[in-house]
């Protein structure tokens, strides 16, 4: 049991380092210094204030996507579809900072519901499609997500702006802006949503280990069949489990619509921010503090990596080749827990 | 505007999208009939892109009109190479086959846009100035009605990938190499039983997936956008499994709905000059290939069964 919690620490531990490790090798094959690669990436995610705010800004979603595909995760779910289920929160979270005139203490609480339960809807679908009639939910997130992509597309040139590409500014009432970070970060784009997703991250600990709803929730992730004989409605269960996963989702959408944009522009591709999500839930063992972690480490890679073209010559794409190794060796476990095995045998 | 010029118009545009998505959903389909979940088609379309444009840009002045085809040659075999990643870690390692893919769709597109970066100093690369030339097919195009419609002024690979749908067929369902894909898909342990290596079986089909998405790739780029950027893949990989779920894990099943995912696209792009299409948003055009997939896995459009063994790893000796 004890050499059980330590692998779960250890394994994503070594998956960065080789992440990082495999990182180094792509710069020296490609001809850059690797130590300055590395030096500009964290002089660039912590280097002075403005960096530490945008740091943090851009962890702010990374916490909630990864809660939202930990949570799917935990109840023996896979939810790709996070990236559309953020979206259609963005999307909604905007039409309502847009459109109503309210007092900030009802305006901001109604655009982050709007947005959760935009999220949920997006997460409803699946769900009810694989409660009752068993369909995979990977494949049909996958297609929500870019229904989502060219549905809010639509909707923001024909209803939130005249043919355009960009909604107008949400109203100051349902602004995450913050004029406190703005002062103590040299203007960085930091904004309030991080006590929304701090906070989001206790929910979902309290949620799945407290109470007796996240406890059936794990128990059908673990085996439908005990569950279904325990007397629990798994149908039920899963579809709600989509729903929360989808709800978080889409309280990220409102991070980006309410706070680091303030408004909603048409895309020609994804945000990545949903896909993150995955790596962000895995790396920290889909549970709510280690993804306040691993959110933290991507947010990081994510804004040093700005930083890399300029005083390195790096192209900031080998941030994403980093990520992208490291949900490798993530999902490549079992390889790390043979060397593990071998290295303890080694050692007795 | 009568029929016939209708259908001239939707009819060599919808060939022309669906030729890419065609191979790789074929390379989807051995894929998964060995029993490994490939959501890496998008990040072998990717790199199949960029080594098609790079082979070509660099190679053009060398091999002059052959350039075209050993880009796509050398596409397939990197795609290939690409692919053991996947392979490796999805069948050596045990590792989630969904999130091993999802790490190659990652891997592909930084790496590419890595290398871009690195080569051409900005984000993306040059147009490229050798392509393929529109060809008539002899003989059939000389078909009345049909021949100019079906048969003439379209791109070789276009004909290539409805060939080697068949030819996918007939490898799948007909030769004793299909059968035991077929079996390691369905029931690994009996395959290995009899005798069939199941590790080597899906090694197999995992570098088929991965030289044919390459090849998707690379003719997506060659034919379509000439050029490669990070926008230059987007969505057309899993455009392709869709079009592998909703073809039912068939060669042909999958060649027609690629066919038809081609015909959306063709009408969102051709639609506005049909005369009873332009009142239609073009919003719903995009969103139909989804939207019939999410249908089609319902059981609205007839019930598929995935290959039973599709997304687990075989563990010799555990049942």
């Amino acid at each position: 049991m004890k050499s059980n919690r330590l692998q779960q620490f250890l394994i994503p531990l070594l998956a960065v380092l080789l992440g990082m490790i495999a990182g180094s090798i792509v710069m020296l094959a490609s001809g850059y210094n690797p130590i300055a690669g590395f030096s500009a990436l964290v002089y660039g995610a912590f280097g002075d204030t403005y960096y530490i705010g945008e740091t943090i800004r851009q962890t702010t979603p990374y916490i909630l996507t990864g809660l939202a595909v930990a949570f799917a995760f935990r109840t023996g779910l896979f939810n790709i579809g996070v990236e559309g289920q953020l979206i259609v929160g963005w999307l909604a979270a905007v039409w309502v900072g847009v459109s109503f005139d309210l007092p900030k203490i009802i305006h901001l609480p109604l655009a982050l519901l709007a947005a959760a339960l935009a999220g949920a809807l997006w997460g409803l679908i699946p769900g009810v499609l694989k409660a009752y009639l068993k369909v995979h939910e990977v494949i049909i997130t996958i297609m929500m997500n870019y229904i989502a992509l060219h549905v809010t597309n639509a909707i923001i040139r024909s209803v939130l702006s005249d043919e355009g590409f960009k909604s107008k500014p949400v109203k100051e009432s349902a602004s995450l802006h913050s004029d406190f970070f703005d002062a103590i970060t040299h203007h960085s784009t930091m904004h309030y949503g991080i006590f929304i997703a701090v906070a989001a991250a206790f929910v979902m600990w309290f949620l799945l280990e407290r109470t007796t709803k996240g406890f059936e929730l794990r128990a059908v992730g673990f085996n439908q069949h005990a569950s279904q004989y325990a007397g629990m409605n798994v149908r039920a269960n899963i579809i709600l489990a989509m729903v929360i996963s989808g709800a978080f989702a889409g309280v990220a959408g409102a991070m980006e619509g309410l706070g680091t944009f303030g408004n909603i522009s048409t895309k020609a591709g994804f945000t990545g921010l949903g896909f993150d999500g995955i790596a962000v839930a895995l790396i920290g063992g889909n549970n709510a503090f280690g993804i306040l972690l691993s959110a933290l480490l991507f947010g990081a890679l994510k804004v040093g990596a700005l930083e890399m073209p300029s005083s390195a010559g790096v192209p900031t794409e080998l941030v994403d080749i980093i990520i992208a190794l490291i949900i490798f060796f993530v999902a490549s476990s079992y390889m790390i827990r043979w060397l593990l095995s071998r290295w303890q045998k080694g050692a007795e | 505007m009568s029929v016939y010029d209708v259908l001239q118009t939707i009819i060599p545009t919808t060939i022309f999208f669906a030729a890419p998505l065609i191979f790789t959903a074929l390379g989807g389909v051995f894929s998964e009939r060995s029993g490994v979940v490939n959501i890496g088609l998008e990040g072998l379309m990717t790199i199949g892109a960029f080594v098609g444009i790079v082979f070509n840009l660099t190679f053009a002045d060398r091999f002059g009109e052959w350039t075209p085809w050993l880009a796509l040659l050398a596409a397939m075999v990197v795609g290939a190479v690409f692919s053991l990643l996947h392979a490796v870690a999805s069948v050596t390692f045990r590792a989630d086959q969904v999130v091993s893919g999802v790490a190659i769709n990652f891997l592909a597109l930084g790496l590419s846009l890595f290398l871009v970066k690195k080569m051409y100093g900005k984000g993306q690369t040059d147009q490229i100035q050798v392509g393929f030339d529109k060809i008539d097919v002899p003989v059939l195009s000389d078909i009345p009605v049909i021949g100019p419609l079906l048969f003439s002024n379209a791109y070789a690979p276009s004909y290539i990938a409805i060939a080697l749908a068949f030819v996918s067929w007939y490898v799948i369902y007909k030769t004793p190499f299909g059968l035991r894909l077929r079996a390691v898909g369905e029931h690994p342990m009996a395959a290995d039983t009899m005798g069939i290596h199941v590790a080597k079986m899906r090694y197999i089909a995992v570098m088929i997936s991965g030289a044919l998405g390459g090849l998707g790739g690379a003719v997506y780029a060659t034919i379509i956008s000439r050029d490669f950027s990070h926008a230059t893949i987007s969505g057309h990989g899993f455009m392709a499994l869709a079009a592998m779920i909703f073809g039912k894990w068939h060669p042909i099943g999958a060649m027609g709905a690629a066919l038809f995912f081609g015909l959306a696209q063709s009408l969102s792009i051709v639609g506005q000059t049909i005369p009873f299409l332009k009142n239609v948003p073009t919003v719903y055009l995009l969103i139909a290939p989804y939207a019939l997939t999410i249908l089609a896995l319902a059981g609205f459009i007839g019930r598929a069964e995935a290959p039973k063994a599709a997304g687990t790893p075989y563990i010799k000796g555990k049942r």
